[in-house]
């Protein structure tokens, strides 16, 4: 999967969580998810949750913890992604 | 002599009218909201029939953000909060983003059980060792705090928010406890109300019970029956209703609209002795409880024009009657009007004081009184004690002065509130 799908995909997925708009309309790889996208933390582990039905991955606890921008995100997917 | 209190907003989720305006129209036509459910025969209920209010995905949408919806299961919560806005909205209050929240209003919204849909997805998944799959709403939506939590942060309460739990005492208990906030000058405004969700997990206890009608499956209209010879046990309902008391003078000030004045109340328990029980009423308490409702408002048996009793459609409806009589003092002919909104709506449990109480209020605003439905042939023990033209079976266009309004519950729990039409 191109990283550009992965990161058109994860916008899809974090949009009703975004409380600011600006941030939203920013988005890329350097984006926060609790700072620039305003997300209230509780809902990170829905994300989380999001993230694996569409990707059809596990994200465990010790990935998550380090799940704080957009990018770190996008590394994740890659990495549990199947290869080839 | 505390503050006067007032209501000056209402709102009403019921299964036979979702919304002010439409309940009031089911009142005065004396609509059921009681209905057969497919689900309930499948899973061998002896009662299949309940009452739910019907949410269309439009009223959703209006009182809940896109995010709120995702994955909200909890029926109570969702009709707690579309009787909780409207009744906000409905009182001419506005929604505040402002960083601070309004400390003088606060909410005590309470429930029975609350979320049970969503806590049994939450225990599938737990039982498949899914537990980090339950998402982030699971405690919300299943803490019987919910409601008043969901309706705090929407409104932005900043006084006392809280839920209380009296089984079918509930929405009767919350309205006291708010207007003695105010009356004692802790609140200028409470949020007060009820909610309680529906389906075959909140019922199938009663129905195990054997105490719910199970001859009316393929008449469901016909089954709720409160004060008639052929009542057959209670018709299990759900839905909410939600009323703002307001400090008079703050209401004045604001020139809200006051649709009553409630005078004042009593809450009690007959501590399981006597007739009391886990599930029957102690008669001493009842009385007493009636009696010092009077007493709290300053007034006199006499001076009440109409009853809204808890009347469930059980045998116990003639008791109830019996406890009435003994506390006013009153018999025969010069025993006031009385209806049960049961024979509509079933029993909503935890949200029926609620629900009731808009109903009580509105018949005092608009000018009637709603007929008893299904109650053609009186019982004979009521009709020993009070005229039949105390039981109107059709609606009456009357002016009521004062009101009162009494529910009891599980626990041997009581409470009787006064509403009085509002006179400066």
């Amino acid at each position: 999967m191109s990283e550009k799908e992965i990161l058109t995909r994860l916008k899809k997925i974090v949009e009703p969580y975004v409380q600011s708009l600006e941030g939203l309309q920013n988005f890329k790889e350097e984006t926060d998810f609790l700072n620039d996208l305003q997300i209230n933390s509780a809902n990170l582990v829905d994300v989380i949750l999001d993230v694996e039905d569409e990707f059809n991955i596990e994200i465990d606890n010790d990935s998550m913890e380090g799940m704080l921008t957009v990018g770190d995100a996008k590394a994740i997917i890659q990495r549990k992604l199947p290869q080839g | 002599m505390g503050k006067r209190v007032v209501i000056t907003g209402m709102g009403v989720a019921a299964p036979n009218g979702v919304g002010l305006e439409n309940f009031n129209s089911s009142l005065k036509a004396m609509k059921s909201g009681i209905q057969f459910f497919p689900e309930l025969e499948k899973l061998k209920f002896s009662c299949q029939i309940g009452g739910k209010p019907e949410i269309s995905e439009e009223i959703l949408n209006r009182y809940f953000t896109p995010l709120q919806l995702r994955g909200l299961k909890s029926s109570g919560i969702i009709y707690g909060v579309i009787s909780g806005t409207e009744a906000w909205e409905d009182a001419g209050l506005k929604i505040s983003k402002e960083e601070s929240p309004d400390w003088d209003t606060g909410i005590i919204f309470g429930t029975g059980i609350l979320g049970v849909d969503k806590f049994r997805e939450a225990i599938h998944l737990i039982d498949e060792g899914k537990t980090r799959r339950l998402g982030s709403t699971s405690v919300v939506q299943t803490m019987a705090s919910g409601i008043s939590a969901y309706l705090g942060g929407i409104l932005g309460c900043g006084n006392q928010v809280t839920t209380n739990s009296s089984a079918c005492t509930t929405g009767t208990e919350a309205l006291l406890m708010g207007f003695e906030r105010i009356q004692t000058g802790k609140a200028k405004r409470m949020l007060v109300g009820s909610c309680g969700d529906h389906g075959p997990y909140v019922w199938g206890g009663f129905d195990a019970m054997r105490i719910l009608p199970n001859k009316f499956n393929k008449e469901p209209e016909n089954a709720s029956k409160p004060m008639s010879r052929e009542a057959a046990g209670f018709v299990p309902g759900s839905g909410a209703g939600a009323l703002v008391l307001e400090d008079l003078e703050v209401a004045l000030e604001r020139g809200a609209k006051i649709y009553a004045e409630v005078l004042g109340g009593d809450i009690n328990s007959g501590g399981q002795r006597g007739e009391g029980s886990m599930t029957a009423a102690n008669n001493e308490a009842v009385v007493r409880c009636i009696q010092k409702a009077i007493k709290n408002s300053g007034i006199t048996a006499d001076k009440i024009d109409a009853v809204n009793g808890h009347l469930t459609a059980t045998t116990k409806d003639a008791v109830e009657i019996m406890n009435w009589t003994e506390a006013l003092k009153l018999k025969g002919g010069s025993f006031p009007f009385i209806n049960s909104l049961k024979g509509m709506t079933g029993h909503c449990l935890s949200a029926s004081g609620s629900i009731e109480s808009v109903a009580s209020v509105l018949q005092i605003s608009n000018n009637f009184i709603f007929g008893n439905l299904n109650c053609e042939e009186i019982h004979p023990e009521i009709s020993d004690l009070i005229s039949h033209k105390c039981i109107p079976t059709t609606m009456l266009e009357k002016k009521i002065n004062i009101l009162a309004k009494a529910s009891f519950g599980f626990g041997d729990v009581n409470a009787v509130a006064i509403f009085k039409r509002y006179k400066a």
